[in-house]
Order: structure tokens, then sequence, then C-alpha cells
């Protein structure tokens, strides 16, 4: 392999698993950047996850849930006819799609609901998108029987319809959010203003490893788990280590899950793939760190779109899952130092890629994860024959039918309007 | 160049005020809202019409602190062109005329941090800004900001919540100048009422701990609940009441300045005698 001449390094010797820092920074990205109402929760919801995290109970309730109730371990899939069309590198995909509810987002719900129950929270609220992290908290929350708020921008209502159908089925209440653009961003800013105004009783539970500290640290490790199994399923079929990984990021959950465990083994090379809409030479984007700079939203510093003033611009993207102005503080900081590089797909690359994976696999991809396999054919050449890529399959595009087949001009009656 | 007083207008002014055995009252509005002419009015009007301090919104894109009215007050002014450059020229242009009220920005970090933290401190003291509420910036992530205005002479206004314990207080008054801010409710702006009864022993705490002036906000919109809380406040803070009869004077013809300037006056009323008929 022949790695190190391709990828930059930072400038010393690094350990990346040591962050964030005790300020809950990663580099000059993060920290907590919330109104004072919040800044006494925050600080107990670290010292309450610290506890849990080492706590080998919660460890083992946690485990049971995710290999009883979640299906974990995701199985790991060499996807032959993926690797022979595109030539390259083989191609393993990491089946996130399998969890319940259809996607990586249950992990780190499974992992919030059990610390809110743990603090004695009574009441739980989620902003989303696509509606997945929704999904994924409406379920965990009828799974323990608490009341639970979902924020969800008007325009993703509308988009996602039968997420919002399901969430209603699980009990939740689904509050559409008019104000701005109404889209993910624009939901995150009302279930903070439901936080603020409900500190007491309520848990946030944050569907990105976005947010204030602790919740981008929070949400990686709940994420690891996807990275730790692969890690181990690579190991026992190919007896070594991939040399690349690629993940769809938006916030960056399920790039961040995928990529962790891997940050200290430097033959590894890792891609995360941002959604770049109708292309960067377009101000239509979702592309954070290709097309923003640093600024501060949500809770952390971090690579931003928006205008020369410091005002927030609207992400576009086919993806609602990816249609967010920002990026995890942890990527922000991964691509300053050069560890992970960051690519694009737009619109147009998503759906192809969405196509050909649905025909050649049996698999039909959710619109996040098909960014990810936009980038495959770069990634397989660069690694080259007799490599090994491993793509995070975030989610199952089953929600996505609707949009996918606006696109395509194809009424859909009755499947999914 | 303006006089400015020796320890500031803000100090300047509180001072006066515990002379006058008065509490203050602090009006906000969002900076350009609804365009910057009409901005520019009711700045000018605001002093005569009862304020005391002014406290001038940076409008943001994204403020999730902030109930519904100063969402759309933010929007309106954004979408009239206000820039943070516009709301220095807002201030300096006031300055011209107005040595001595007060004038304190609020606003969210990133339109600050995208000009840079020295630069902002520079141009808010050329301009003739006297104080900042960065509401979305903690003191654990202050000591930057807190840096660059130390060597402009713009105070930097501490958050203190129902929230904020004893221990939590310690800090949030570290570095603190002018005044604390105390949010008397736990919430956005707008949305709940303010309890004089449960402020009274907070704005003590606060003042204990701090050696500084309070000003109470978040929770009041009418002349009674302003004279409520004068009554154990340094000062009351209206803001959403104001962006309110804006939006009503809009969408009715008439003129927001007029509109607002009126309800200036009469929340000035009554906190000026808030404390005479209190004692009488």
């Amino acid at each position: 392999m022949t790695s190190a001449e391709t990828l930059p390094r930072p400038a010393r010797l690094n350990d990346y698993l040591a962050y964030p820092d005790s300020h809950g920074r990663f580099g000059d990205y993060g920290g907590r950047y919330v109104p004072e109402t919040l800044m006494p929760l925050v600080l107990r919801l670290e010292q309450a996850y610290e506890a849990a995290r080492d706590d080998a109970e919660f460890q083992a309730e946690l485990g049971g849930y995710l290999s009883t109730y979640v299906g974990r371990p995701s199985p790991l899939y060499f996807a032959r006819r993926l690797t022979e069309h595109f030539g390259g590198a083989k191609v393993y995909l990491k089946r996130e799609e399998l969890n319940h509810t259809g996607a990586h987002k249950i992990n780190n719900c499974m992992g919030q609901i059990l610390l809110a129950r743990r603090m004695g929270k009574t009441r739980i609220i989620a902003e989303t998108g696509a509606g997945q992290h929704g999904v994924a908290t409406a379920t965990v929350c009828a799974l323990f029987g608490l009341p639970c708020v979902v924020y969800m921008g008007a325009v993703d209502v509308e988009r996602q319809a039968p997420n919002v159908l399901r969430m209603n089925l699980l009990g939740a209440e689904v509050r559409p959010v008019t104000s701005g653009a109404s889209t993910l961003k624009d939901a995150m800013n009302e279930a903070m203003r439901d936080w603020v105004t409900n500190v007491g009783d309520t848990f946030y539970i944050i569907g990105s490893a976005a947010g204030p500290h602790p919740y981008p640290m929070m949400v990686r490790d709940f994420q690891r788990v996807i990275g730790v199994e692969t890690r181990a399923q690579l190991l026992e079929a190919e007896g070594r280590l991939p040399d690349a990984l690629v993940a769809c990021v938006g916030g960056g959950s399920n790039a961040i899950g995928m990529f962790h465990p891997f940050l200290n083994d430097e033959s590894v090379k890792m891609f995360g793939v941002e959604a770049s809409g109708d292309g960067m030479h377009t101000d239509r984007h979702a592309a954070a760190i290709n097309g923003g700079r640093p600024g501060v939203l949500h809770g952390n510093k971090t690579y931003l779109l928006q205008n020369a003033d410091g005002q927030i611009t609207e992400a576009h993207s086919i993806s609602a899952g990816l249609d967010y102005p920002g990026i995890g503080p942890e990527h922000a900081w991964l691509s300053d130092v050069g560890r992970v590089r960051y690519l694009t797909a737009t619109d147009e690359d998503a759906l192809e890629a969405f196509k050909l994976c649905a025909r050649l696999e049996g698999i039909v991809p959710a619109l996040e994860s098909a960014h990810a396999l936009a980038r495959l054919p770069e990634v397989c050449a660069e690694v080259g024959k007799d490599g090994i890529v491993v793509l995070n399959l975030s989610g199952r595009g089953d929600k996505d039918l609707a949009t996918v087949a606006a696109r395509m001009g194809i009424g859909l009656t009755g499947v999914a309007g | 160049m303006t006089a400015t007083p020796a320890g500031g207008r803000i100090k300047a002014r509180f001072e006066a005020l515990a002379r006058e055995n008065r509490a203050g009252f602090v009006a906000y509005v969002m900076a350009g809202d609804p365009e910057p002419g009409t901005a520019m009015r009711i700045l000018h009007g605001l002093p005569a019409a009862g304020a005391d301090l002014i406290e001038l919104g940076i409008p943001f894109s994204d403020p999730m602190a902030d109930g519904p009215p100063i969402q759309r007050a933010a929007l309106r002014a954004l979408a009239a062109g206000m820039t943070l450059a516009g709301v220095f020229d807002l201030v300096g242009k006031f300055r011209e005329t107005d040595t001595v009220t007060p004038i304190v920005l609020m606003g969210y970090l990133n339109p600050i941090l995208s000009v840079g933290f020295e630069a902002f401190a520079a141009a808010a003291a050329t301009a003739g800004v006297d104080g900042l509420i960065a509401v979305d910036c903690p003191p654990e992530e202050a000591d930057p900001l807190a840096d660059a205005l130390d060597r402009h002479g713009v105070d930097l206004i501490r958050l203190a919540t129902p929230t904020t314990d004893d221990a939590r207080l310690a800090i949030v008054t570290r570095r603190t100048r002018g005044f604390v801010y105390y949010v008397s409710v736990a919430g956005v702006t707008g949305a709940k009422a303010a309890v004089a009864v449960d402020v009274a022993p907070a704005v003590a705490r606060v003042r204990a701990a701090s050696g500084l002036p309070v000003a109470v906000g978040f929770g009041i919109r009418t002349p009674e609940q302003a004279a409520a809380i004068a009554q154990v406040a340094d000062a009351a803070v209206v803001g959403s009441a104001f962006v309110d009869a804006i939006a009503d004077a809009m969408s009715e013809g008439a003129d927001p300045a007029a509109r607002v300037l009126a309800l200036a006056a009469g929340l000035g009323d009554a906190v000026r005698s808030a404390r005479s008929s209190a004692d009488g």
C-alpha cells in the first residue's frame, strides 16, 4: 500500500482518539455555545454521560437492547457485483440499513434514551430531517413509554410523509416547523427553544454528532459500534484492515461512527461525502466543509454555510438527511488536520448511484447513503485492485421512493402518497 | 468624537438612577426593523419617550433563544438589508445627537465571529456602543471575546438565569461589567410572564455576587409587569412587545415608529413611578 504519499498527515504524531479535550473541543471546533439557561444542563449531561459510559451495567443494558431489539451486529457484506462493476478494489457494505427502523440512527437513540432514563428525565424531544432520526427516537420512546415530541421542518413533513405517519403510529407528536426555510436547521432551532423552556424534565435526543459538548462525543461513542463491528468482521473475512472507508456526511454521525475506531490506523484512508445538491458551482448545495467556513451554530463551532455577514444560508440537497448547513465538529477538525478527505456528490450523482445499487445488489439505499455510493468509482480506483473498501450503507431507501419517483417523472399513486 | 463619561455611559446611567432612587427602563429593539429609516427614527425617539438604556438586537438568521416575535423582527431586518456594518452605522448616527444614553448590542456569536472579535470590538467602540450581550456565548467560551472587548472599553454583559445556582453564579459574573442581565424565566424571549415575587430574591442574589446593577428581562410586556419588576430590580427590559408593535403597525398601515414610541412612553412612566407609588 502507498497511502503515505497521498494522505496528508498532521504535523506531529497524533492520538486521534484523545479528542475532544476537557473543554469539549476537537482542535478549535466543538465547545458549548448555548444560552446560559442550558449551561447547567449541558454540564450535568456531560457528567451523567461519563458516569454511564464507565458503568459496566449501563453498557451491558445497552448491548442487550442493541442485540435483541436493534438486531446488531449488522452484517458486513461483500458486494460482488458492485466490485465487478467498478473493476477496482473489493467493495464491502456495512449493512446499517438492516437495523430496526432502517438506519444507523437507532444506535444513538438507544444509548441516549437509556441515559435519559438514568437521569430521571420524563419527556423526550428530537429534531429530524429525513425523519429517520425522528422515527428512531419515536421508536425508543414507545419502547420505554416516554412522551415524545419531534420537530420537523414543514417542507420535510411534506417530502417524507411516510416517516411522519410512522412517527404518529409510534405515538410521537410531530410538530411541523415553519420558521426559516422549514427544514432541518429550523427544526433544530425549534427543538433548542423547547429545551430552554422545559429544562427541568426534558431530554433532547440530538440525532447527529453535532450540538454542544457532550453531544458530538456522546453520539459518536454510541455510533462507534459500526466501526468496531466492521473492524472485527473484516479481520474475520479478510484477515486485515480495510484500505479505505467511505460514508456520507450531513451532520456526520454514521461517518464518525464508522471512522473513529480506525482513526489511529494510518494505513486506512477515509472519505466523507458531502451533498453538493445542484453542484458546487451553484449556491444550492449542502457541503459545509467544501463550500463553507468556520462559525458557531446550534451549540458548536464548526464549518457552516453562511454569507459574508455571518448569516446562516440554506442548504440544498435531494436528501433531507443531508440538508443541513453545518457538520459535526470532529469532522471539521479531521478535515483541517487532513486525516479524512471530504468529497462531494450531486443530487444527480446520488440518484444514479441509488439506481445502480438497487439493480446490481438488490439493495435500495437511502438517498443519503447513495451519496457515498456515488464516490465509489474514485475511491476504488485510488486504492487499486488489491485494495478493500468498506462503505457504510447507513440507511434504506424506502422512505425516498416518492422523491425518486418525482425526479424520474413517475406518478406514485398508492405507493407513498 | 463623542464625550464618554468616566467609567462609561452604563456606569454613569446606573449611578444617576440610583441617585434618583428609581429603576431604569431598558427598551430592546431589533436593529434595522422594519427597515433602516424607520429603525433610525425609533432609535432617536426612544430616550425622549423614556428609555434609560437601549438594547439593540443584531439580527441573526437562527436566533435559538428567541421566540417568534423577535425571530420575525430579525428576518424583517435582514430582508431590508441590515448587516453588522449597518448596525454600527445606526449607532454612529444616534451618537451624533445623543452622547449619554447607553447602547448595548444583543445578539448571537456567529456574525461577531464572522467579522472577528478584535474588528468587532474596535468598530463597536468607534460607533459608540457601550456593551455587548452574546446570547450563545457562555463564560466557558467567552475569554477571546472578552479580551477584545476589554481592549476597546466595551462592557461584556452576562446573562444569569433561573437555572444559575450559586456555584455557577460565580462563574457567570466573572469578567462581567456594566450590569448583569437576569433572564427572569426559563424559556425564549416573550414566551412566559416574569413573576416579581420570584424575581426579587434572584435579583438580590445576583447583585450580591456581582456587585453590579441587575436588569431583568425576557417576560415583561405590560406597564404593570414593568412596574412590578422595577420595584425589585435595577432595570426592567421590554423587547417582544416592541417588535410586536412594529408588526401590528405594519399590518394596519400605521407608522411603526409612532406605535413603538407611544408604547415606550407608557412603559417608561410605569417604571419611573413604580417605587414612588410603592413607597406611597
